[in-house]
């Protein structure tokens, strides 16, 4: 392999305390040499990355692939094509699949196409329950074996109390952390945005904070009870953040995560009846994003994930109330994360690290740094760069994003994932 | 200078309200209708069921000598499987001037105005917006008592599913009345009061000293959704009846947008009471829709 030099870049690796003008050496995969003024390795590419900022790839923790079963809607291949073009090397996969990662055989699958594919790293998240019906354990212990890095029922909530403290339980048994959806489905039935003011002017049925609310403030009592890692899912409401924050403040082991559209948009989006604004959970009030800010800026929520959910424009043209819930968001969370650097909320060692580091001690996963010696999963992102979002210029295979149209400031120019280009902006000599 | 789509009374100024309403009362005193929709063809697609929107319509559509079409939601495509948005670009293929569209979704008639030539009205959209209604209730409002600035309106009932109610409350406002909007915590929307109305749950003060008392229906899969414990209930503390409409001023006017469930929401012997202007309502209605139908297609 040729390698790589990658110049005069700020290096910012949260994790190793790095935040200075360096030069990285890539050679057979793995991160060389990172210093001062390097001399070019034969036969290396030369990245002028000055300018520019160098980070560990970004891991995102909650990704819908779609494959198997609805590759129509994405592939392990398309979807680790738009984790590149976003700056992300590695993706955990969200175990809804047709059928679910509720198996062996299921998380095999996936493994497989994803070394296929040669793209992104690609962790399996598999199932609390079996066929993700909320009624009966997967078999934690054979998924643990085959490679799943986390548990979750992801897009439906563990209703039961009883099923809950067991998934708990037996998942701290083989130290896998649940991943809840926490939603209470009979509080949020019907709904299809967040309720108040903006959804009883639109005349949409509204889904209440509290259903999410509820349902963390009984699993956090369960946590205390079984002393699991228990991992909140997309966090959306200012009363989540600040149980978190509590749970946090005495001990327990508790992590939590953000999206970008939760960061970036309130329910007042959805007045148009654009379906590409309909999620779970819903777009929440501005009280509910400025909290999530602070959670983000004061480490009460570790992560930025972008809860990728590729949807065909056919589960989306279609009624408000009828459309599919969920929207794309690899390509354009870096942009939305850096913007809380330009707004002056967040420093942006902070930002980087809730994309690289923070995820990764958040599973467990090896990733999200890049010492020397490292596997070389490495971002050139330029800051300045100003670009509009567009279906053509996309990399997942759908295109339901809020934020086409959209002009965006900041993307990744340059990805290697273990030490392989999968997305150059920028010229490499 | 009107606008090509009526989708809603929240998108209207009050300039833009205060003419139709005059142009509905030339219409209804009896003024020549134009004949601006000679040759044009109007189309009701009505994905919901309704007799009496529907049957306004095509009169006030049939008195302006347009082409009627009525697609009403046993013959449309919609159990063939056929998306909204397809049956629509279809009808539109074939050329209306204006679609008149009854959905049971909030925002389909601005997700499809953007997409088709013709013209959209909106005869309500889910729990969103009945802007026809609207217009009529006001027109009525005014013939009745001259005036809508400083007026007090009592809207009592199901508030959380009524698109009437959310246009009423958007309209009047604009218009000036005092709204104040009255039923069970359950039946009232999460920040309604930012639609400008006062919030009251029970019925007796919210009449207090009403002009004009607008009652709503109540639907009877409300039981089953668990909004209200039983129509009996409903009716004891939430039904308008000749008793405790005394509260509201004696020459108040009750109003109910139809149909009534009779002993439920509203006693008869108010709805057929010298108080009642339901079928004014009605008739007006038919006015309403003559001044619309001009109006986008102007």
């Amino acid at each position: 392999m040729h390698g790589f030099h990658i110049r005069g870049g700020r290096v910012i690796d949260p994790r190793q305390g790095v935040d200075d003008e360096l030069d990285v050496i890539v050679q057979d995969g793995r991160i060389a040499r990172i210093g001062k003024g390097l001399a070019t390795p034969t036969g290396a590419l030369v990245c002028d990355a000055r300018g520019k900022i160098v980070s560990p790839g970004f891991v995102d923790l909650h990704a819908h692939l779609r494959e198997p079963g609805e590759e129509g809607k994405e592939t392990i291949e398309t979807g680790s094509a738009s984790a590149a073009s976003g700056g992300f090397t590695t993706v955990c996969a969200m175990p809804n699949t047709q059928p679910p990662n509720d198996c062996r055989a299921i998380t095999m699958l996936i493994k497989t196409r994803a070394r296929e594919v040669g793209g992104v790293h690609v962790f399996p998240i598999g199932a609390i329950t079996r066929g993700l019906a909320g009624e009966q354990l997967a078999d934690f212990g054979e998924l643990k074996e085959a490679g799943v890095v986390a548990l979750s029922d992801d897009g439906k909530c563990v209703m039961n109390a009883r099923l809950m403290r067991r998934a708990l339980e037996y998942g701290r048994t083989f130290d896998l952390p649940i991943v809840q959806h926490a939603e209470d489905h009979e509080l949020s039935r019907g709904g299809a945005m967040n309720e108040g003011a903006a959804s009883t002017r639109a005349g949409i049925p509204g889904q209440p904070a509290e259903a999410e609310e509820i349902i963390v403030a009984r699993d956090l009592i369960l946590v205390e009870m079984t002393g699991a890692r228990y991992h909140v899912a997309h966090a959306s409401t200012a009363r989540t953040v600040a149980m978190v924050r509590d749970a946090k403040a005495r001990g327990l082991p508790v992590t939590c995560e953000v999206t970008p559209h939760h960061l970036a948009l309130t329910d007042e989006a959805c007045a148009g009846y654009d379906t590409s604004t309909k999620m779970y959970p819903p777009l929440r009030t501005q009280a509910d994003v400025d909290a999530l800010v602070a959670g983000l800026a004061d480490g009460t929520i570790d992560a930025i994930a972008t809860d990728h959910a590729p949807h065909s424009a056919n589960s989306k043209q279609l009624e408000f109330d009828c459309a599919a819930f969920g929207i794309i968001g690899l390509e354009t969370a870096l942009p939305i994360a850096l913007g809380l650097v330009s707004r002056g909320v967040l420093p942006l060692g902070e930002v980087i690290e809730r994309l690289t580091w923070g995820p990764a001690r958040t599973f467990k996963l090896n990733a999200g740094t890049m010492p020397e010696g490292a596997v070389a999963d490495l971002v050139v992102i330029d800051p300045a760069l100003e670009w509009v979002v567009t279906a053509e210029d996309t990399s997942s295979k759908s295109k339901n994003s809020p934020f086409l149209g959209k002009t965006m400031r900041g993307r990744a120019v340059f990805t290697l994932a273990a030490g392989v280009a999968l997305c150059d902006r920028i010229e490499v000599t | 200078m009107s606008a090509k789509h009526l989708l809603g009374m929240e998108s209207l100024d009050k300039g833009a309200i205060v003419q139709l309403l005059d142009r509905a009362d030339a219409i209804h005193a009896g003024g020549k209708p134009g004949t601006a929709l000679a040759g044009h063809t109007v189309v009701n697609l009505f994905m919901e069921a309704s007799t009496r929107t529907r049957t306004s319509f095509e009169i006030a559509a049939k008195r302006l000598r347009a082409d009627v079409v009525n697609v009403s939601e046993s013959f449309s495509s919609s159990k063939k499987g056929e998306t909204l948005l397809d049956t629509v670009r279809n009808i539109d293929a074939m050329g209306p001037t204006v679609i008149v569209l009854r959905h049971g979704s909030s925002g389909t008639p601005a997700m499809i105005a953007k997409r088709v030539r013709a013209s959209v009205v909106n005869a309500g959209d889910g729990t969103h917006e009945h802007p026809t209604q609207a217009l009529l209730d006001c027109g009525t409002i005014r013939r009745h008592k001259k005036r809508i600035e400083g007026l007090t309106v009592t809207i009592i009932g199901d508030i959380l599913h009524s698109r009437v109610a959310r246009s009423n409350l958007h309209a009047l406002g604009k218009l000036g009345a005092n709204v104040r909007v009255a039923g069970p915590r359950s039946l009232l929307p999460r920040g309604v009061e930012s639609l400008g109305a006062l919030v009251y749950d029970r019925i007796e003060p919210a009449l207090e000293g009403a002009d004009v008392v607008m009652v709503l229906r109540l639907q009877h899969e409300r039981m089953t959704g668990g909004y209200v414990p039983s129509l009996r209930d409903y009716s004891r503390f939430f039904g308008v009846n000749a008793k405790n409409l005394h509260a509201a001023k004696h020459d108040a006017i009750v109003m109910h947008p139809g149909p009534i469930n009779r002993g439920v929401e509203l006693t008869s012997d108010v709805a057929d009471g010298p108080q009642s202007v339901v079928l004014d309502q009605v008739a007006y209605g038919v006015s309403v829709r003559m001044a619309v139908l001009e109006s986008v297609v102007s």
